[in-house]
């Protein structure tokens, strides 16, 4: 089993409900607590397994806003696994997640610097690293109905931008998702093999924009009084 | 990348240590300059050893957990983090056997042996130190063999130049230890440019397009997600200004190489010029410093492309 998910960049509308899910959920996890820093203060920080960035593509007015949620992509070729000094990070070999001992981790940041996804991050009350994990306490949950056991960032998606599955199984619908969408995973040149897919958005007609015409001296002289006129 | 000082703290001192104790090993066996007494060789291996230990100890210091450090130890097969640390220890017990096979007079085969196992270990160690930095692909500043290289010449540098030092003190026939001092410290220079040379091009690099995966159009962040910084931000947001870069990496052409460079002369003229071997010696380890800040201050994660950088 390899287990992962799959991001509909056509379809995310960018509400960081996946993040406060997966926030909710992992806060009281097996991973858990995720410590937040002056949370109503001058500067809040903390710890998240989930972040969305908000990109443009091209130009005006063929511009188009992406929302980008990231987390662990739960690599093939982990290095962040493999640096590790403690064995406090590992892969399963049963489904592929890549987790994180919390009673080995020494703190030491190296495998941070080996992920090129910023999927780790430190927690500075426990001082240990902690990291997406596929809500592995959920997934499996026999006490949960079949269709609950995934991730919250899943389970919560309002647009159903993200699905989870099994990659290893062609039939499954991540599988087949990705290959009908032509499905992508990032930075693939760096060689980690991401198992996350990501879903490019489609093609749209692109709407005229046509700028008003001027509207004469009438017009304009109604626009200087506008400009004199204090609301 | 943000520039920890208990590991450039730690990365400079257990290098010249390394360093030290190796040119120790190769002074001692060809007897150069008229060789040390024994008591002048394990003073000089001590204080090696010392500067090797309280490097270790310090780099304890960046870890949020040290609790557990004893565990870094374990993933010897896969991680140079954890392998550094196992030729470490692997090299105090031998370093101590060589200490005290001159001590106590022990036959030549033993202090010999174990001498040139202490220099190899301490040679593994400090490449194992750059490995730990050269094995990351995701920051392509360190990506590069050139980096162990550095490590390398930069420990056995200041090493050679401590060594110096205790040569003078000694009253030894100076002109080895100095034909030895400059040749290192100058393949130093010449390894350090090449690095410096080799950075300037980006290459072929990951950009903010693959990052994303939206290769057909510039892409352009508009917002990160998050109001204030985040573990990310602060462990690599950290940028130099180019031009600050340039007057450092002068620094440390200046200050780490031609400095020590010029006091070689004076010592070589002078006869038992101690004043000018220990500015020597001490200029090398602050531009040993000054580089390995820069070393960290120049190098860019990639995780920057999900922070704004177009490329890294």
């Amino acid at each position: 089993m390899r287990l992962g998910l799959v991001i509909d960049l056509d379809v995310c509308v960018g509400c960081h409900a996946c993040a406060i899910a997966c926030k909710e959920w992992n806060a009281s996890g097996t991973i858990g607590p995720l410590s937040d820093y002056q949370p109503y203060g001058a500067e809040p920080s903390g710890v998240w397994f989930n972040r969305i960035r908000h990109y443009e593509m091209d130009e005006y007015p063929n511009n188009k806003t992406v929302n980008f949620p990231m987390s662990c992509m739960h690599c093939e070729d982990a290095d962040c696994v493999t640096v590790c000094p403690t064995g406090a990070s590992y892969k399963r070999a049963e489904d592929g997640i890549v987790l994180i001992d919390q009673d080995k981790c020494m703190g030491c940041n190296y495998c941070s610097w080996a992920c090129p996804y910023g999927a780790r991050e430190l927690d500075r009350s426990s001082g240990t690293m902690k990291k997406c994990t596929l809500c592995v306490d959920r997934i499996y949950d026999q006490e949960l109905p079949v269709e609950e056991r995934q991730p919250s960032c899943v389970l919560t998606c309002p647009a159903h931008a993200r699905m989870f599955g099994d990659f290893d199984d062609p039939d499954s619908a991540v599988s087949r998702t990705v290959r009908e969408r032509g499905g992508f995973p990032l930075m693939p040149e760096l060689n980690y093999n991401p198992t996350n897919q990501y879903l490019p958005p489609r093609r749209k007609p692109v709407i005229p924009v046509d700028t008003q015409p001027k509207g004469g001296l009438k017009e304009s002289i109604k626009q200087f009084a506008n400009k004199l006129v204090r609301r | 990348m943000h520039p920890a000082f208990s590991v450039i703290f730690f990365t400079v001192a257990s290098g010249a240590g390394f360093g030290l104790i190796s040119l120790l090993f190769i002074a001692d066996f060809f007897k150069l300059g008229g060789s040390f007494s024994n008591d002048q060789l394990v003073a000089g291996g001590l204080i090696a050893m010392a500067l090797v230990v309280f490097g270790l100890l310090s780099s304890t210091f960046h870890l949020a957990n040290p609790k557990n450090a004893w565990r870094a130890f374990s993933r010897f097969r896969t991680s140079w983090l954890s392998r550094e640390g196992v030729f470490a220890m692997v090299f105090m017990p031998l370093a101590l056997i060589y200490l005290a096979s001159i001590m106590f007079d022990a036959p030549q085969w033993l202090r010999v042996i174990s001498g040139f196992l202490t220099a190899m270990m301490a040679w593994i160690t400090v490449f194992s130190t750059g490995m730990i930095y050269a094995c990351l692909k995701t920051i392509r500043q360190w990506n590069t063999p050139l980096v162990p290289a550095n490590y390398l010449a930069l420990g056995y540098a200041s090493g050679s130049l401590l060594l110096l030092v205790g040569a003078v003190a000694a009253g030894l026939d100076t002109t080895p230890y100095i034909a030895m001092s400059a040749l290192i410290v100058s393949i130093a220079a010449v390894l350090k440019a090449i690095y410096y040379f080799w950075i300037r091009s980006p290459g072929l690099t990951p950009t903010i397009n693959t990052a994303t995966g939206l290769t057909r159009a510039k892409v352009k962040l508009l917002d990160t997600g998050h109001t204030h910084g985040t573990f990310l931000t602060q462990e690599f947001g950290f940028q130099i200004a180019r031009q600050k870069a340039g007057l450092l990496k002068l620094v440390v052409f200046s200050v780490g190489f031609v400095l020590p460079g010029l006091m070689l002369v004076w010592v070589f003229n002078q006869h038992g010029g101690q004043a000018a071997a220990i500015v020597a010696a001490c200029a090398g380890i602050v531009g040993a410093a000054v580089e390995r800040w820069l070393f960290f201050a120049e190098a860019r994660h990639v995780v920057n492309l999900y922070h704004g950088a177009q490329r890294c």
